[in-house]
């Protein structure tokens, strides 16, 4: 098979297996150069499976990489000059400080002393990290250590960089730091292929989306055509006490409309038209229900990932925790 | 010259965060040192019986440093996940993994001078012939640092590491001819000692050191380096098999 060079990435046919596991079935996908590409799906869905395949840190059992034109799968490292890589942690050397990790990475892509510690200095700048530049890395906070573990995989400024769960673990002011830093990559006409569990996260910064289920690739697609489906939807967010059968008591009374709970505390109608308020608010309490708010939602990706692949979104935010939303 | 870069960072960031650290330097100190000194008193303080534990106490303090630090360094940064950092570089595999044992090589030819310096305090070293000790230095060095390699391909977790290394190091201290002649050895142990590198090595030593040796030391020299071509191609392709998934 040969590339087509139009695509900074090309995957088809991709498969892994650990022993009777199947981690990625079939994957097709292509990155076009520039683009902001997320890879969206829960945990064991497959995703670090497939970074790690395209950087050459795992062997395909079947299908083709192309990174740049260069076939990743006859030829594991030879396409490793043009990427960058940030792993879902952040794996710096805890003994260096951080201008030391930089320059160190640097190296590793033979860059010369000065040029690698002027590119150092403007990262370290650039990710706000000037203060601590000559602490250890082992004594950075978590979103410290993702700020310079995304600085150190593109200090030899690569076209095409890899981000592996950018945000996962560390506070909601760091996260949305770096969610500025991830869009500032891109404008500088970085290819980014970025995995996330956050879809909100993945609907502000991505150009286009994946989503992979069970090692399947079950929906591909820009945000925006990803949205159309569900933007004619009304939803309602009630927050009320819940507790099981109330969406089934709920659409008995009102069959136009489909109700879901999230969590214990929250209720969710959808509807195809307006949805009037009174009559539900009066239902809830008229059963004892005290309703302390109703608001209008207006419909997201969340949604859109819900009716593609069936997967409870509360589900998939238990997954992981600590951050990253905002 | 990218490479060459490269290969430098490496080693100097291993010498610096591991190799170079005060509690490595003075474990190269002490264990000689130790090893000479627990020799010393068996032999009655004997001076002249140091000429004949030198060999010995050299081979095992390169044995016991290279192994050690490098089963260590390798496990810990694979368990940390920084010696993905190190898979990620465009730089050739074999070359890579030379840098990253590099470090493991110095620190153990630098052990291996400990005991010399020591011993010229006690008795003449002159008659020692440079050309061979040196080389055999080196050569056991490498061969223990690929052996070292090996052990930490092989295991997940650091105190794995030091538990696997004991299992290789402690027959080879008796079993290679370092403290006891291989010819004193059961009939049916000396095959095993011929099958280990670092009889070739003491051997080697001990030829230069006192001019007492079985084997030419062309074999010796020879059959090492077939040992460190064997352990870091082996090494190799274990790497390959069990970190590259």
């Amino acid at each position: 098979m040969s590339a087509d060079m139009a695509f900074a990435i090309e995957v088809r046919g991709l498969a892994k297996r650990f022993g009777e596991v199947a981690a990625v079935r079939q994957v097709d996908f292509a990155v076009r150069p520039g683009e902001l590409f997320g890879f969206l799906g829960p945990n064991g869905a497959g995703k670090t499976t497939t970074i790690n395949m395209l950087t050459g840190l795992a062997r395909p059992d079947a299908g083709s990489i192309f990174i740049g034109g260069i076939d990743c799968v006859k030829q594991p490292r030879a396409a490793q000059h043009l990427i960058g890589v940030v792993p879902d942690e952040s794996n710096l050397y805890p003994e260096l400080s951080g201008f030391e990790n930089l320059c160190f990475c640097a190296a590793l892509y033979g860059i010369g002393k000065e040029e690698r510690q002027r590119r150092a200095r403007e990262l370290l700048d650039a990710f706000d990290l000037t203060a601590a530049a000559n602490r250890k890395f082992g004594t950075y906070s978590k979103g410290m250590k993702r700020r310079l573990t995304i600085a150190a995989g593109i200090i030899h400024r690569p076209q095409i960089l890899f981000l592996d769960e950018p945000t996962t673990g560390i506070d909601v002011a760091s996260a949305r730091q770096l969610r500025m830093l991830i869009g500032g990559l891109r404008r500088d006409g970085i290819t980014v292929f970025m995995t996330t569990h956050y879809i909100e996260e993945a609907e502000r910064l991505c150009d286009r989306i994946a989503f992979i289920v069970d090692g399947r690739i079950v929906c591909l697609d820009s945000v925006e055509n990803l949205l159309q489906p569900v933007q004619n939807k009304h939803l309602l967010q009630i927050a009320c006490e819940t507790f099981p059968g109330l969406p089934q008591e709920l659409a008995a009374a009102f069959p136009d409309l489909s109700f879901s709970t999230e969590g214990n505390d929250r209720l969710r109608v959808e509807a195809d038209g307006p949805i009037r308020v009174g009559p539900l608010v009066r239902f809830l309490e008229e059963r004892q229900i005290e309703v302390s708010e109703a608001r209008r939602i207006r419909p997201t990706l969340e949604d859109v990932f819900v009716q593609v692949t069936g997967i409870g979104i509360n589900s998939m935010r238990k997954e992981k925790t600590g951050g990253g939303r905002s | 010259m990218k490479w060459a870069i490269a290969i430098w960072a490496i080693l100097c960031k291993d010498m610096r965060t591991y190799y170079l650290k005060p509690p490595n330097v003075s474990w190269g100190i002490i264990f000689p040192l130790a090893w000479t000194g627990m020799f010393f008193i068996k032999s009655a303080g004997e001076v002249g019986s140091i000429a004949s534990l030198l060999p010995g106490v050299v081979a095992v303090s390169i044995l016991f440093g290279t192994t050690s630090m490098l089963a260590v360094t390798v496990t810990f940064e694979k368990k940390s996940r920084s010696f993905e950092r190190l898979l990620l570089a465009p730089l050739p595999f074999e070359l890579l993994m030379l840098a990253k044992t590099g470090g493991a090589i110095l620190f153990g030819v630098a052990n291996a001078f400990v005991p010399v310096i020591m011993a010229a305090f006690l008795i003449d070293l002159g008659g020692i012939v440079w050309s061979i000790f040196i080389p055999a230095v080196v050569l056991v060095a490498l061969a223990s640092t690929f052996l070292g390699l090996f052990i930490a391909v092989a295991v997940s977790e650091v105190f794995e590491a030091q538990t696997f290394s004991n299992f290789f190091r402690f027959p080879m201290m008796f079993l290679c001819g370092l403290f006891f002649p291989v010819e004193q050895l059961p009939s049916l142990l000396k095959p095993l000692a011929y099958a280990l590198p670092l009889t070739y090595g003491a051997d080697a030593l001990h030829g230069a050191v006192r001019g007492a040796h079985n084997l030419p030391f062309a074999v010796d020299l020879a059959v090492l380096v077939l040992f460190c071509a064997g352990l870091f191609a082996l090494s190799l392709w274990n790497i390959r098999r069990n970190w590259i998934l």
